[in-house]
């Protein structure tokens, strides 16, 4: 596999004229989005402004009303194999972390490596065990997941998206549901991913990540994106009177 | 009390009690499989499933269990298939439990969160993989205890089919009766059978519930 250098950064999402409603609310409203191979994207924005829905339309939890959505230049087909197939390229990391509850942590890794991409369960536990290793809860591995704390728990599940050699992955508030001295571990594990160059799209209001690990920010409001810009830029110099309100409240406290 | 040792009213019975748990333990088995399927029909995303789903439970949950006996032993050969009788009272007392066990375990797939399915379906897991491995283990541990209901009943409902030729524990007491027997002895005898195949299930869905119980 020989990557042509020379043609630049390869777009590996692309949404173009997305519109999603729920009900009268028009929660996405013509979003255009290009995110290349490597790249980090911080998405933040008061509360009901479309972030985690956004988000969620990138691996098709959440139907779109029209626009339309690429994965790697193939677009994001309906409901069925295809799509379960699309889905396997997408890792999602949620907000209350989701590890299956009836399986220790061990077979929540494995699960999806033997049954989707049919790997032999040996290979597939020799995978689950070096991922767990990396993401710091080895010692854990045949416990479940009640056993757990919440920063062990949302480490593990980014264990078992990454079980799945993801194109991209995608972190809906990862931190939210977290007691703050844990936020810190599952961070720096996802700092680590991204500075590994794994492409990266994460929901968040942790600042302190957007600054250090973002290539970009995007902020939303409305359903839309309000402001772009790097993290330098956008923390020390917002443009917009949204992000300037936003920031001034969330920043200053 | 004595009758059962008398003139070899002991075989009988035991024929009878054995018979008893094979057309349970077979009803059972297809009560179970055809509500894991019914179940996964009513909550699939293709209309005429869950539409088909929802016309058998109404249909075989709002008929009396013997209509059902009826329609089975006399109606099916009027449509040129013949089954033994044995075969006829699985298909009945079967279809008609696993009615149940779908109303069941539906309640139970509502108490598992959503957030479990979206999990499976993000790692490209399909609809039937999401199911089988996340759902439905999670759904069945949920409604152990109302489920344990459902399996009670029907070694106690396939009293019916001594009614429809099966050589089965109820039949056992009416024969004995014919013979003059007691009835009170002859029922306290049957009863007892009954109560040791419900206990066993019984016990057998507390020990279920009694496992390491997983937490959320």
């Amino acid at each position: 596999m020989t990557e042509t250098a020379d043609s630049g950064p390869r777009a590996l999402v692309e949404l173009a004229g997305v519109n999603k409603h729920f009900g009268a609310l028009h929660v996405l409203q013509d979003i255009n989005l290009t995110i290349t191979q490597g790249e980090v994207v911080v998405v933040i924005g008061p509360s009901g402004s479309g972030k985690s829905t956004l988000c969620r339309t990138i691996n098709r939890l959440e139907t779109i009303d029209g626009g339309s959505i690429t994965i790697d230049g193939r677009p994001l087909p309906a409901e069925g194999r295809e799509l379960a197939r699309l889905r396997a390229e997408v890792g999602m990391v949620f907000q209350s972390f989701n590890l299956f509850a009836h399986k220790t942590v061990l077979e929540n890794v494995v699960l999806a490596q033997v049954k989707v991409r049919r790997t032999e369960p040996a290979v597939a536990e020799a995978k689950a065990r070096a991922l767990l290793e990396r993401v710091g809860v080895a010692a854990q591995a045949d416990k479940y997941p009640a056993q757990l704390s919440g920063g062990q728990q949302q480490r593990v599940a980014i264990a078992r998206a990454l079980a799945m050699d993801p194109k991209v992955l995608l972190f809906d508030e990862p931190t939210s549901a977290l007691d703050p001295e844990m936020i810190t571990e599952v961070l720096d594990v996802m700092r680590g991913l991204a500075a590994e160059g794994m492409t990266m799209v994460v929901v968040t209001h942790e600042m302190g990540f957007a600054r250090s690990a973002a290539n970009r920010v995007l902020f939303m409001a409305d359903g839309r994106i309000v402001e772009e810009n790097t993290p330098e830029a956008f923390f020390t110099n917002p443009r917009s009177d949204r992000a300037k309100d936003f920031l001034s409240k969330i920043l200053h406290h | 009390m004595g009758i059962l040792f008398e003139d070899g009213n002991f075989g009988l019975f035991r024929d009878g009690f054995l018979r008893t748990v094979e057309l349970s333990a077979a009803s059972a088995v297809l009560a179970l499989l055809l509500g894991v399927l019914l179940a996964a029909f009513r909550v699939s995303p293709v209309p005429v499933l869950r539409t088909f789903a929802t016309v058998w439970i109404e249909i075989f949950r709002n008929t009396p269990l013997t209509l059902l006996f009826f329609a089975v032993t006399f109606g099916l050969p009027r449509v040129d298939v013949h089954l033994s009788a044995f075969v006829c009272a699985v298909l009945a007392l079967g279809c008609y439990t696993a009615s149940f066990v779908c109303e069941v375990l539906r309640s139970g797939i509502n108490t598992v969160p959503l957030g479990q399915a979206e999990a499976a379906r993000s790692l490209g897991m399909t609809f039937g993989q999401t199911l089988v491995q996340v759902v439905l283990p999670q759904a069945g541990r949920a409604v152990l205890g109302p489920m344990s209901s459902v399996f009670i009943a029907l070694p106690r409902n396939s009293a019916i089919a001594g009614a429809f030729n099966v050589a089965e524990l109820y039949s056992v007491q009416q024969t004995l009766s014919e013979r003059g027997y007691a009835i009170f002895a002859v029922f306290f005898w049957i009863a007892l059978a009954y109560l040791c195949v419900s206990a066993t299930v019984a016990l057998g869905f507390r020990r279920l519930e009694h496992r390491p119980a997983v937490a959320r």
